[in-house]
């Protein structure tokens, strides 16, 4: 079939729930409204109000609830609104979802996936377009995922609701419905731990994943050049192998998100490599994020988020050391 | 046009008064007096174990520890009117609700010397772990009930929370996600007066905090805290009437002792109120009503304490032979160790760092 990422999330939600009853969905106007992207659409009417619940606007307990149901037996999916919100349940993921699991010593799991839509470009409100997913990454304990294609949303979903971890979905608001593709109507598994090369080639490597995965790709076709561009899919655990392949083999490194560049994503993928293939590179990595403050108001976001030429000046400086 | 658009109020229950004598209108008629000797014993329990915890700490044999002395009715009269399969979600003061539940003691002492293995039996005994970050137990609770309605199980989740978590939002979110979805959750509220160093008429203006239910839609009552049978009571109703919804309960009690091994109440509080809440002592009332019905007597308290001390320094002896394995910090993140994870494993065995 061939769906948008908001499609491909609701399928892989609905086979889902067809088959395993442990699987609840929670969050704030996830029923009737079927979520403020649609993306739980229809989903009530198929498994009733006990498995998708319209939730208190509370999102500390609404993960918190979560936490619960997932130790008590169930497989919650709680979505929270925007990723700018998921800071009220901030504590809760932090304190309790990366840690039931180690300090029971493996007797207490928290198996769920908290869905949550992340950064901007397309015009929201403040607190609408933020990109967490280092502050995620950064405690251990929490799986971090990040699609950036309905083939891999439906397929990383899949895998992540069959996982016995706290799992955050993280679902680029601007790519939910920027393109369609090709799915297979039934489940499939994407692997989560693996990155994936959307390109390959031989002169340098770009690493990157979410809202920057059509950027970078269009950039590196409109120059021609040759590259490894490398998805993430998820980032923490963080795929280290397939970065090194790539890196030792192009001997140039960069690395674009759109999250905010000071003590990011980046940062972590550019020590890896300087620490195991320093002398494999050719040429300093370099990192292309936003700049480091605040996701600014709407209409300053299109000086905020790379763009086309930050990248593309980017590579030009990377190709030219 | 004006009218009023609520009315409501608050219960206050006592059963057993200061002098041990018992209200019998509201004497919970499942309750035999072997029952009674039986929590007071875990009540003797509680208060011969925070004795010697403290003293391990002393020695530097435990790490800082949260003694309950005083509020051993209220955890072991919720502990005995909970059902088997009911689930205990505890903040960090609730051992004694813990040992009457079951837990090994050897998992008390354990966590209290600084090991997670100590929170490593908690599912057996259908129980959380300690929680530290005050309030934040209330929402798993709340979702721990939602499990059991979903799966339509008669089971009740029995919560603790002090009188300064009553202060956090996730306190009021988790009785107001019960509260709509009419869950079979039960908020205790071991009210000691003190949070730390903040009295409770600096936690609150709300005359009790068994109102805060109010605001959410639901039942809440108050019971005196150091009446063990009045704290059955309660708690039992509550529980018998799960099904129903959820319910909060306030318990006055008093924190007879520090916050935290690390701090010196001294500093805070005047003696002249904690000499106040002596004569309330929750043992003391219980003791006298069994010894005036001649099932309690100084051999029988000598004996007892005799037995626990015997179980409890037995319990120290296992938990200071644990031996920890560092690896068990890193086969415990994840359903699965990823390859960063290996890495550091393997560094840290392969340059001696755990030698």
């Amino acid at each position: 079939m061939n769906i948008n990422m908001v499609g491909a999330i609701n399928n892989a939600l609905d086979l889902a729930m067809r088959k395993d009853d442990s699987i609840v969905l929670l969050g704030e106007d996830i029923g009737k409204d079927g979520g403020v992207f649609r993306v739980t659409d229809g989903l009530l009417d198929k498994f009733g109000e006990n498995r998708v619940l319209d939730t208190p606007l509370a999102e500390s307990s609404i993960i918190g609830a979560s936490i619960g149901m997932a130790m008590a037996g169930l497989h919650p999916v709680p979505e929270i609104q925007f990723a700018g919100f998921m800071f009220l349940g901030f504590g809760q993921l932090i304190n309790h979802a990366a840690r039931f699991r180690s300090r029971t010593r493996g007797d207490l799991t928290v198996p769920m996936v908290v869905r949550t839509p992340v950064s901007g470009g397309v015009k929201t409100l403040e607190h609408h377009s933020e990109s967490p997913e280092a502050f995620y990454s950064h405690v251990g304990g929490l799986i971090v995922v990040e699609p950036s294609n309905p083939y891999d949303a439906k397929g990383l979903l899949t895998s992540a609701l069959k996982m016995n971890d706290p799992v955050l979905f993280l679902e680029p608001t601007k790519l939910y419905r920027l393109f369609k593709q090709d799915v297979p109507e039934e489940q499939y598994d994407v692997p989560i731990g693996k990155a994936n090369y959307v390109k390959k080639g031989d002169q340098f490597t770009v690493v990157t994943y979410g809202t920057m995965v059509p950027v970078v790709n269009k950039v590196v076709e409109d120059k021609k050049l040759s590259a490894d561009v490398i998805d993430l899919r998820t980032i923490n655990p963080l795929d280290e192998a397939t970065i090194l392949e790539s890196v030792k083999k192009t001997g140039k490194l960069l690395i674009v998100h759109e999250a905010v560049l000071s003590f990011g994503v980046g940062a972590e993928i550019a020590a890896r490599v300087a620490e195991k293939a320093m002398f494999d590179l050719s040429a300093p990595i370099i990192r292309v994020g936003s700049a480091s403050f605040p996701y600014p108001m709407p209409g300053y976001e299109n000086y905020y988020i790379p763009n086309e030429k930050k990248i593309s000046a980017a590579i030009d400086r990377l190709l030219s050391a | 046009m004006q009218n009023k658009a609520f009315e409501g109020s608050i219960d206050y229950f006592q059963v057993m008064d200061e002098n041990g004598a018992i209200d019998k209108s509201l004497y919970p008629q499942d309750l035999s007096d072997d029952r009674i000797v039986e929590m007071y014993k875990s009540m003797l329990f509680a208060r011969n174990l925070d004795a010697k915890t403290l003293s391990l700490q002393r020695q530097g044999r435990a790490d800082t520890f949260a003694p309950l002395v005083g509020e051993e009715a209220t955890q072991i009269g919720t502990a005995f009117a909970m059902r088997k399969d009911d689930i205990l979600v505890p903040n960090f003061r609730q051992h004694g609700a813990y040992l009457a539940r079951g837990l090994p003691l050897e998992s008390y002492f354990l966590y209290w010397k600084g090991y997670e293995e100590g929170n490593s039996k908690v599912k057996e005994i259908n129980a959380l772990p300690v929680i530290v970050p005050v309030g934040t137990q209330m929402p798993h609770a709340a979702g721990i009930a939602y499990a059991q309605k979903y799966r339509n199980k008669d089971v009740a989740v029995v919560a603790f929370v002090g009188d300064g978590g009553t202060s956090e939002g996730d306190f009021y979110e988790a009785i107001n996600f019960a509260g709509v979805n009419k869950l079979p959750m039960i908020s205790i509220i071991e009210n000691n007066q003190w949070a730390i160093s903040v009295p409770r008429n600096r936690q609150s203006a709300a005359q009790t905090l068994a109102q805060k239910a109010i605001a959410a839609g639901i039942k809440g009552v108050q019971v005196d805290g150091n009446d063990v049978i009045g704290v059955y009571k309660v708690v039992k109703d509550a529980i018998d009437h799960a099904r129903d919804g959820p319910t909060v309960i306030e318990c006055l009690t008093y924190r007879m002792s520090m916050h935290t091994t690390s701090d010196d109440p001294s500093k805070y509080r005047p003696e002249a109120d904690v000499d106040k809440w002596k004569a309330k002592d929750p043992l003391k009332r219980v003791g006298a009503y069994l010894r005036a019905k001649g099932l309690w007597d100084d051999a029988k308290e000598k004996q007892a304490t005799d037995e626990q001390m015997a179980r409890i320094d037995e319990a120290v002896a296992k938990a200071e032979a644990f031996k920890p394995d560092p690896k068990s910090m890193f086969e415990n993140v994840y359903s699965f160790i990823p390859e960063v994870l290996k890495e550091e494993e393997d560094d840290a065995v392969k340059s001696n760092f755990w030698m």
